[in-house]
């Protein structure tokens, strides 16, 4: 709870240092990591807490950031009907891919995710008339009123950091309900759970669906965020980052997603944006490899320490 | 949760470390994305060398003061290039960003620049929107308006008297503005007007229309990768004797010809620049180039070196003051500088207004293929769009 | 609408079904015997068309070169299946999937390193001109070698497969893997086997498809996911179901930009019914897919019996 605590102190701290010393820059892309921490405990509870291994979960993220930038390109500014809207629509879209979905199992739930997402994605690109390929440009980001200027980083990343707490909370609580545990007891023994007469299906179902309309939120503030949105937002490729994020933090663990989106995006703009000469001279060009690194480090996770970041750390405590 | 808390206090470190080189003003940063692999990859790869290469024969400097050039990739995709114009502009603080080869990107990226008041240069892509109702104070384009080639291939079509023309262009703004252009001075009949995935590689399922279709040309806006697969495919399916074939001069040059090769001979093609230009500023760019990179320059290679040179005329003008960017928008709208196309001037859309030629894919007295100047098509030509444009 | 577009549009959806084949054939016997989601299956594909551009170039010979990158890359998949796929056959499919995927990664960026993000690989001099089938369609040359090798790929692998030891004992391990182990099969070299054929059909697609596209990294994840989908619409490992499979999803991907737009371009603008064309042929794929997936989950041709 104390460790808690501190980081939440520190993390309010940190804009307003990196204000001081005009770097605003690195509250953008802080902004930008609580995110996608927000995606990826989304997908978390589906996929470490639910035991479902949806892959086409970039398809509620993206449905969500364009529903939110329709909407402002459209003249909607206001955050208030945006992204609820967002929710819902990915809320709702989450209910239709899930009911047909989790009538099937093991590795054809898998495929059939995967494309489900990959229709939403080629049908985005598709439509001219919102950018297709080249992508949304928006004239700027949703407003919430009250006096909040969403366009000042600082502001923007207190609301995103009030978001990507309450949803954490809620996931805390989730976990710890009734629903949690019967959903975590579908994880470990499905058939059981099923011999003792609960509607499985509805349960996952259930989850499903709040998943995928966190997954929307998150997506209608990433694209406030840039001002942008692009079709590669529901790519499958995009559902596999979200994974290595979920995997890498720890999957099934509380602060799984924020790990995972913290390491994976801040080393690489680590090694993308901050030279070592000592290792340029060894392997010059290695900043342009950032993804060789990733993708061994994700082998040895799945290989060698399944539970991920977090599953280190819990596991050095209880050593 | 450690690792954040971690994270943070290194970038803070970092922040503060990089604040104390961040105020050295006597130099120049430019923030160069362009497409640097792919398919598509020799037409950055070819602004990049005609951009660098002006900057080295200037001794490493623009416009006097010393210049460093931070070249990106953008891979062909937009959110990579928006990426790096937003590390460019708000993290390394240039002050002037270039660089782009395809509108898609450039569409996605530019905003970032023109919200923080940095000038982008264009070497290459320059959309009609940006041509009319969304001209801005922030851009420069160093090439031609979008429509251009296409404008003045559809005269060429018009002289030569076609009367059943096929179009095919990529589904994009900058293939719909040349699809556009061409209709706009092609005064034949239009027998399909087709728009093909951006990126796509093969063409078996539209050359099957197009033999069926008959036309009595072909006009094909296929920038990169695509334009050498689809002139292969072409080939392959022995339409190359049974239909003429028209293509804007960025359909034929250098980075087509040197992987299709004889099978280019013979074919037209519009542009705004080809290397027999007989100016000194293009005799002395075309001997560097060829020495410098052992290859042929082709209309990319010379944007990128024109844009160097805008630059920098810009920032000697102002005397290395670019703090004050009005200033250096003045200076850069004035154009004072020796352009291997010859003459140069702006339009009140800060786009240029100049001549667009016939070109033909020949051999050269060495016995390679190259672009030969063959006529004139357009003067002293806009774009169709400036009317919107509310800017002075 | 003459018989000759008809025609040569069925040739193009051919070709590229038959090319699909080869890479749906590799993934379907690998998940069906070994039970193991591969999704770097696309990167051996990759690894065949940049390993046959080295060999042309060092040879001269596309021939030659070909020939040679089909056993280069059979050995690498081998060495790849030995090294780590072996460990992942006992673990769940989530493991599967996320250390594949972490392979795709670690291979495309390995590739960059050695051969750069492209390579070149030049269509053979004699085969880049027409043949004239008929009069009035001269169909390229080379498309109609690439559906001459596949129909010819399949024949072998049906050969192999139906009438010989070997095959009967991949039959059995994809249709029942414990039987087959309980009557003495030796597993381990069996998987590592069927790993590499697979790995040797993924290059004759992929040096044989690299002069009509291009060979370039990320080449394999657009693939893919077709051919997952083949392989879930045909029955996962049933070659037959392959087959037909690939087939039917290069013909339908073939209507979809060949035909779709033409139909459309009488009520939409031009730009809108060219983009939604290939993305309703795209979203018909895998309306089928999810279809067979919910009525009929073993495929159109279930292996397991």
């Amino acid at each position: 709870m104390r460790k808690a605590l501190f980081t939440t102190l520190l993390l309010i701290a940190f804009p307003l240092a990196m204000q001081w010393l005009g770097y605003l820059f690195y509250v953008s892309f802080a902004s930008r990591v609580m995110i996608y921490a927000i995606a990826a405990t989304s997908l978390n509870l589906v996929l470490g807490y639910g035991g479902m291994l949806s892959f086409g979960h970039a398809a509620f993220v993206g449905a969500g950031a364009y529903v939110a930038s329709i909407l402002v390109a459209e003249g909607v500014a206001s955050a208030w009907i945006g992204w609820p809207a967002a929710v819902a629509a990915s809320a709702a879209l989450a209910w239709i891919i899930g009911a047909i979905s989790l009538r099937t199992r093991g590795v054809y739930f898998i495929m059939i995710t995967l494309a489900f997402a990959q229709m939403m994605f080629y049908l985005v690109n598709s439509m001219k008339a919102y950018g297709g390929d080249e992508g949304l440009t928006l004239p700027r980001r949703a407003e919430l009123g009250l006096g909040l200027d969403l366009g000042n980083e600082v502001v923007f990343y207190y609301v995103v950091l009030l978001v990507l707490l309450a949803a954490l909370y809620a996931l805390h609580r989730v976990v710890h309900s009734r629903f949690g545990r019967v959903l975590i007891a579908i994880r470990e023994n499905e058939a059981r759970v099923e011999a003792l007469g609960v509607p499985v299906y509805r349960y996952q179902l259930l989850c499903f669906v709040i998943a995928g309309a966190a997954g929307g939120l998150a997506g209608a503030l990433l694209a406030s965020h840039g001002k942008y949105v692009n079709p590669n937002v529901l790519h499958w490729l995009q559902s596999g980052t979200l994974m290595i994020m979920v995997i890498l933090g720890g999957v099934g663990h509380l602060w799984g997603g924020v790990i995972g989106a913290a390491v994976l995006l801040g080393l690489e703009h680590v090694i993308a944006d901050y030279p070592l000469p000592w290792l340029a001279q060894v392997a010059p060009n290695y900043q342009q490899h950032a993804s060789l690194g990733v993708g061994i480090v994700l082998l040895v996770i799945v290989l060698f320490a399944p539970q991920g970041i977090a599953g280190l750390i819990s596991r050095k405590r209880h050593a | 949760m450690r690792s954040k808390v971690l994270g943070a206090l290194v970038a803070a470190a970092l922040a503060a470390v990089s604040t104390l080189s961040a105020e050295a003003a006597d130099r120049i940063k430019i923030g160069f994305i362009s497409t640097l692999s792919g398919p598509s990859a020799a037409l950055g790869v070819d602004i990049r060398d005609g951009f660098q290469l002006a900057v080295k024969m200037a001794g490493g400097k623009v416009g006097g003061l010393p210049a460093e050039v931070l070249v990106g990739d953008d891979q062909f995709k937009p959110e990579v290039g928006r990426q790096l114009a937003e590390k460019n502009v708000r993290l390394d603080k240039v002050n002037f960003l270039t660089g782009m080869v395809f509108s898609n990107i450039m569409l996605a990226s530019v905003p970032v620049a023109f919200e923080s008041k940095v000038i982008y240069v264009s070497p290459n892509a320059a959309p009609s929107p940006f041509a009319g109702k969304q001209c801005n104070p922030y851009l420069f384009v160093a090439s031609w308006p979008n429509d251009a080639y296409h404008e003045a291939a559809g005269q060429h079509a018009t002289n030569r008297g076609y009367k059943n023309a096929y179009l095919i262009a990529p589904n994009y703004q900058a293939g719909k503005d040349s699809l556009t252009g061409f209709k706009r001075f092609y005064k034949g009949n239009v027998a399909a007007e087709v728009y093909t995935q951006l990126g796509q590689l093969d063409y078996s399922a539209e050359l099957a229309q197009v033999r069926a279709a008959k036309p009595d040309a072909l006009y094909i806006f296929l920038p990169g990768g695509m334009g050498i697969n689809f002139i292969k495919q072409f080939v392959a399916a022995g339409l190359s004797k049974d239909v003429p074939l028209i293509v804007p001069g960025f359909g034929s040059d250098q980075d087509i010809i040197r992987p299709v090769g004889d099978a280019m001979l013979g074919l037209f093609d519009t542009a705004h620049w080809a290397p027999d230009f007989d100016n000194a500023a293009n005799r002395k760019f075309v001997a560097a180039f060829e020495k410098e990179y052992k290859r042929i320059p082709s209309v990319f290679a010379a944007q990128g070196y024109d844009a160097a040179l805008l630059i920098d005329a810009a920032v000697r003008d102002v005397k290395g003051k670019v703090e004050d960017v009005e200033a250096v928008r003045k200076a850069m709208k004035a154009a004072r500088f020796e352009s291997v196309r010859g003459a140069f001037k702006f339009n009140r859309n800060q786009m240029p207004i100049q001549n667009y030629y016939l070109r033909v894919v020949a051999r050269d007295n060495q016995g390679r293929l190259v672009n030969k100047t063959i006529g004139t098509i357009f003067k002293d030509h806009g774009d169709a769009y400036v009317q919107e444009c509310e800017m002075k | 609408m003459s018989w000759i577009l008809i025609l040569e549009q069925s040739l193009n959806g051919l070709q590229f079904g038959l090319m699909l084949f080869l890479l749906a054939a590799g993934l379907t016997l690998v998940f069906g015997i070994m039970d193991m989601i591969n999704l770097a299956h696309g990167s051996l594909y990759m690894l065949g068309a940049f390993l046959a551009s080295t060999f042309v170039q060092l040879t001269g010979s596309f021939l030659a070169g070909v020939l040679l990158a089909i056993p280069a890359t059979a050995v690498l998949g081998m060495l790849l299946e030995v090294s780590i796929l072996r460990t992942l056959y006992t673990r769940d499919h989530l493991s599967q999937v996320l250390a594949t995927f972490a392979l795709i990664l670690i291979i495309n960026e390995l590739v960059r390193l050695v051969w750069g993000s492209d390579a070149a690989l030049p269509m053979p001099a004699a085969l880049s001109g027409p043949v004239e089938l008929l009069p009035g369609l001269r169909y390229p040359a080379y498309r109609l070698v690439i559906i001459g090798v596949g129909l010819a790929v399949a024949l072998v692998l049906y050969l192999l497969v139906a009438k010989t030891r070997v095959g009967m004992l991949v039959r059995a391990g994809a249709s029942n893997r414990e039987m087959a182990l309980a009557m003495g099969v030796d597993i381990k070299l069996l998987f590592t086997l069927v790993f590499g054929a697979g790995a040797a059909l993924c290059a004759v697609a992929g040096s044989m498809l690299a002069p009509l596209l291009a060979v370039q990294v990320g080449m394999g994840e657009n693939i893919l996911i077709l051919a997952f989908v083949v392989i879930v619409i045909g029955g996962i490992g049933s070659i037959r179901g392959a087959l037909v499979g690939a087939v039917l999803v290069g013909v339908v991907d073939t209507i979809g930009r060949a035909f779709l737009p033409i139909l459309l371009g009488a009520f939409f603008q031009p730009r809108v019914a060219s983009a939604a064309g290939p993305a309703l042929a795209s979203v018909m794929i895998y309306l089928i897919m999810a279809v067979v997936l919910y009525f009929r989950p073993q495929g159109l041709f279930p292996a397991r019996g």
